[in-house]
């Protein structure tokens, strides 16, 4: 059966400059523009609760004001704003060493992505932030706290090398993945640090990072402290893994193995394996897409050869295709966030969408075959997310 | 005690570039800013992170006095300016 968009489909696109979003039609052809939200923030995330089609997080942080998260729950015509954003706690006042306090006495600098909690947990979303912290929300939002078994942790100091700046915009923590069978089983990644498992709902976790590189020290298979730069879940297989590092493309069979295969060995040399996003088939395991970037040298990651295409695999990554119909040719420098990319439920024809740093936001419907330019002249697009909006 | 706002926290004044607050015995700026929280719920930590430090793209000034301490003592007559840096892009 082929599943297809239970409601109106819609893309969340946050730029550097505010939220926007795109209400599709049916065949996903016309899309009506609604926002900008929150113009002149920098929106990291933007993204629809699939348990209700609702409700509407955006996280927001202005040039000069602190990090916060908004929510609507009608489609963006009323926001209002959380009561107790993400916050670090406090040190104690009998002094520790730093060690011992985990990511006390820091500051939240940017509330960077968001995900849903398991479909049984009503209300509940996962927070990322930089410096790298995880934090839980159980009323849809509103309020915020720390999970203490990772945040609060002696190991937080090691994980995050002491909450030291991996990316242009600090030290990220993204890619929270909740497993659909096991509310207590999530997994997250950090950007740098690596992919850490908990299976007890966040309190304990441990590094999950065998056979990932990390060329950018001298110790190049380490316990932890690569570069994940976006890592995903497969809904259809929940216990199949796949990321996007700064080290190439890896797939991860968690039920038989805890070691990352490098299945970007087998993108064409002269493209590459490194970029940001990863995004899963909706219904087909073996089936992701990824926008390869040039990461030779100093690393311009920008389309190989200034030729963007999407790249598919149907076959878990032994092999690749290349899909740039209705790109353009040459002379395209295209950067893709590691959120600026996604896919719709339709599992034939499957809608897949992605926003470029230059504003452009392109979209396929029928599963890359051809792309069309969805809209351009946007802010920098830091995140695409598609919803069914109810 | 009048307090000042750039536009940035307009959001959070009802569009108003001042806020009258009161003003206790032992009046610091960060007494100050916790009456203006009373008053716009929100601002403070857009502001003041939660650690207690002014954010780095936000300047306060005690009439022209640039202040990064906040429990610098403050009087009936001073007027407070919360404001956004000239940065960003």
């Amino acid at each position: 059966m082929v599943k297809k968009s239970s409601g109106t489909q819609a893309l969340l696109v946050g730029t550097v400059k505010g939220g926007f979003l795109f209400e599709g039609d049916a065949a996903r052809k016309k899309w009506k523009l609604a926002g900008p939200f929150f113009l002149g923030q920098q929106v990291h995330d933007f993204r629809c609760d699939p348990r209700d089609g609702k409700t509407l997080l955006l996280t927001a942080s202005g040039g000069h004001l602190g990090p916060t998260i908004y929510r609507s729950t009608n489609r963006g015509k009323t926001w209002s704003e959380a009561k107790a954003p993400p916050r670090f706690g406090t040190l104690p006042k009998k002094k520790k060493s730093a060690r011992a306090t985990g990511s006390r006495g820091f500051a939240v600098k940017t509330d960077f992505f968001l995900m849903p909690g398991h479909a049984s947990e009503k209300g509940a979303w996962y927070c990322g932030t930089s410096p790298s912290g995880l934090f839980r929300s159980e009323d849809g939002g509103v309020s915020w706290k720390g999970v203490a078994g990772f945040n609060d942790t002696p190991q937080w100091w090691d994980w995050t090398r002491g909450g030291s700046p991996g990316s242009p915009v600090g030290a990220l923590l993204h890619s929270i993945q909740v497993d659909p069978r096991d509310a207590e089983h999530l997994y997250l990644s950090m950007s740098s640090g690596g992919t850490f498992e908990s299976f007890d709902g966040g309190r304990h976790w441990k590094p999950l990072n065998k056979g990932v590189l990390a060329d950018f020290q001298p110790e190049k298979y380490p316990e932890y402290g690569q570069d994940p730069h976006c890592m995903v879940l497969h809904p259809a297989e929940p216990d199949r893994l796949y990321q996007q590092n700064h080290c190439g493309i890896y797939r991860l069979d968690r039920a038989r193995t805890d070691t990352w295969e490098r299945i970007g060995n087998h993108m064409p040399k002269s493209v590459g394996d490194i970029g940001f996003p990863v995004v899963p088939h909706p219904s087909d395991a073996d089936t992701v897409w990824v926008f390869p970037m040039d990461g030779t040298q100093l690393w311009p990651r920008t389309s190989p050869a200034a030729r963007p295409a999407v790249y598919r695999t149907r076959n878990g990554g032994k092999g690749w295709e290349r899909l740039d119909a209705g790109l353009p040719r040459a002379n395209a420098w295209l950067t893709v966030f590691r959120q600026a990319m996604d896919a719709d439920r339709d599992e034939r024809r499957t809608g897949v969408y992605f926003g470029t740093t230059s504003g452009t936001l392109w979209g396929s419907r029928d599963s890359g075959e051809a792309w069309n330019l969805l809209a351009e002249h946007l802010p920098r697009i830091q995140s695409v997310r598609v919803a069914e909006l109810r | 005690m009048i307090v000042h706002v750039g536009s940035v926290l307009y959001e959070y004044t009802g569009g108003r570039a001042e806020v009258e607050v009161p003003l206790g015995r032992g009046a610091t700026v960060g007494k100050v800013l916790d009456a203006l929280e009373q008053r716009c719920p929100g601002l403070r930590f857009r502001v003041i992170d939660e650690q207690g430090r002014i954010r780095q793209h936000m300047r306060l000034y005690v009439g022209n006095e640039s202040v990064r301490d906040l429990e610098r003592a403050v009087g009936a007559r001073d007027e407070l300016h919360v404001l956004g840096a000239l940065s960003g892009g």
